[in-house]
């Protein structure tokens, strides 16, 4: 039986103010515990929130990059639960009346397949802290639940999607745009291994044909790409499991463990929250102008989609390549400068994706950290333009310029890497090389065209062991096509 | 609407209150009968009327985005009843 899958996703998105949205902490990442939490974060009674204008303004900035309708007067409520890391007892969060309305982005998948995700709604809501549950004991012995409240307040957008995804990899391609959005504009640092971006998935999955959804179940909480792809993949064969055993799905939410490949289930329907929402007394309607959102309009930078389309019209890049270029708003700009300093797009972006994302990532940094600037790639980009080195010295000098022994042009003086291209050095060279190997040539001339263009790799071989590589590629082709073809002592 | 002895218990259980099952059906009786007031709010026909966020017809402010509150945590950590590595401690929230 064929099954189709359906996803929804909820994101959020922390935003990257200096300081929290109801209070003046600071939300710098990483800081001692507790020491960025304010009296208003610790819920101290009489303490009120003062709305940060900078979320407001981000949020707004968010809704405009998808083509969403802006609520121009939006409500603040309480979501009541209780647990430690909330210490109010509820959650300020927005229902009813969010700040950004439905829009929709448009994902693109590996095989060059386009196809739009509607966003259901987009809200603003504070971070609650974090939950340490290893290391803390009591006098007894007993397991005791550390609470750290620094990020507690921290500004969020949760982002809503329809169920419009029908597989993981369209799930992953909806996260990865929504990164590339957020981190474009510059709402978000989208540092997701520090939970700037966590993912909720909501999965089902139904007959094929079938025009009612399935049950679905809500796996909390994933921070990489990768590990989303899994849990999908888990809870999908999960599900279609159960279902061919003639079993039925339970409305809950579950965990998923990234470390085991692994989900358990956390809470089933019967045990939810009745969240009890109501406007907070504590805020005021927010009031969004039009001078406010054209004011806004105007700030917004070139979405990675208007991008895309730029770099494949402009510098005549393939849609493909084009996208994983614009895709990133660092990685991005990275190439742009390459490609200006280079003066040639192509082959900037063949470094760019190729060597520079390789290194990257086996170094595990990111490209503002690379250690050879856009300028320096571009200046060796004209060296292999201009014949100073071919492009198999070029990986040297890439490698030697990211090792940090200076730019391109003083390692090809400091290490002697020029092209060989004085035509009488080489000639010598190519002659010695025919010279040395006479029965390899004599092969060479009695040999048919095909069979010639086989053996033809060996001499440039030679020559190239010869020069240390540092030959002109063109010239001893061309050089060895000549010499080759003469009888010797003719 | 109106509760059931079904109803109270899932109530109480999702409130984490313990509920004495002797008590059960005179308390569901008390309940209905404030849930009945509810009803006859219920009959009220507001159609026409915009929800209400706030009672004071009044607009948000807004405030800067700069750090103003420093570290407290010296000032307040003494108030927990245990605290540890500057964190608060509570009891074991996960099996």
């Amino acid at each position: 039986m064929s099954w189709e899958t359906v996803i929804g996703l909820e994101v959020h998105v922390q935003l990257s103010t200096a300081s929290k949205i109801f209070s003046g902490a600071s939300t710098a990442f990483g800081a001692e515990p507790n020491s960025q939490a304010s009296l208003v974060d610790l819920a101290m009674p009489g303490t009120l929130p003062v709305l940060n204008r900078e979320a407001v303004r981000k949020a707004v900035k968010f809704g405009l990059a998808i083509n969403a309708e802006i609520g121009k007067r939006s409500v603040f409520e309480r979501k009541n639960y209780f647990y430690p890391d909330l210490p109010k007892g509820y959650q300020t969060t927005q229902l009813a009346e969010p700040i950004v309305g439905a829009g929709v982005i448009e994902i693109q998948l590996e095989d060059g397949t386009r196809k739009n995700v509607r966003i259901h709604h987009a809200h603003l809501e504070e971070d609650a802290g974090k939950s340490l549950h290893e290391d803390f004991f009591d006098e007894q012995g007993q397991g005791m639940t550390g609470i750290d409240l620094n990020r507690a307040g921290t500004p969020l957008i949760e982002i809503v999607t329809e169920p419009d995804m029908r597989s993981a990899e369209e799930a992953v391609a909806c996260a990865r745009k929504l990164h590339s959005i957020v981190t474009s504009i510059g709402i978000c640092d989208g540092h997701m291994a520090q939970g700037s971006m966590r993912f909720d998935v909501n999965v089902s999955v139904r007959k094929q044909g079938d025009p009612k959804l399935g049950t679905r179940t809500e796996t909390k909480n994933l921070n990489s790409f990768k590990f989303m792809e899994a849990a999908i993949k888990l809870e999908v064969d999960r599900q279609i499991d159960l279902l061919e055993d003639g079993g039925t799905i339970e409305q809950e939410t579950r965990l998923y463990n990234g470390d085991t490949n692994t989900a358990r289930s956390m809470r089933t329907k019967e045990d939810a929250n009745d969240y009890r929402y109501f406007p907070c007394p504590d805020l005021l309607p927010v009031i969004i102008t039009d001078e406010d959102i054209e004011a806004l309009r105007a700030e917004l930078p070139e979405l990675p989609d208007a991008r895309q389309a730029r770099f494949s019209a402009e510098y005549g890049l393939s849609d493909y390549d084009a996208g994983i270029l614009a895709g990133d708003r660092a990685v991005a700009d990275y190439f742009e400068a390459a490609a200006q300093a280079a003066g040639d797009a192509k082959l900037a972006a063949n470094w760019v994706i190729g060597d520079v994302a390789g290194q990257l990532n086996a170094a595990g940094i990111t490209i503002e950290q690379c250690p050879l600037s856009a300028a320096d790639l571009g200046q060796m980009i004209q060296r292999i333009q201009d014949g100073t080195i071919s492009s198999k010295i070029a990986k040297q000098v890439f490698e030697a310029c990211w090792n940090g022994e200076g730019t391109p042009d003083e390692v090809i003086e400091a290490r002697g890497l020029k092209q060989m291209s004085d035509t009488g050095e080489l000639e010598k060279i190519v002659d010695q090389v025919i010279a040395d190997n006479a029965t390899q040539a004599e092969a060479f001339r009695a040999a048919d065209e095909g069979k010639q263009k086989k053996m033809f790799g060996f001499f440039v071989g030679q020559v190239m062991k010869l020069t240390q590589g540092k030959a002109n590629p063109q010239q001893v082709n061309a050089l060895l096509q000549e010499k080759l073809k003469e009888t010797p002592g003719a | 609407m109106a509760l059931d002895p079904q109803d109270l218990a899932r109530v109480a259980h999702l409130a984490r209150l313990h509920l004495d099952p002797a008590d059960s059906d005179a308390l569901a009786e008390r309940l209905n009968r404030i849930l009945g007031m509810i009803d006859h709010l219920q009959d009220a026909d507001v159609g026409e009327i915009e929800p209400m966020a706030h009672p004071m017809d009044m607009v948000q402010t807004l405030r800067d985005d700069t750090v103003t509150d420093t570290d407290i945590r010296t000032t307040v950590q003494p108030l927990a009843p245990a605290t540890e590595a500057g964190c608060y401690l509570v009891p074991r929230v996960i099996e």
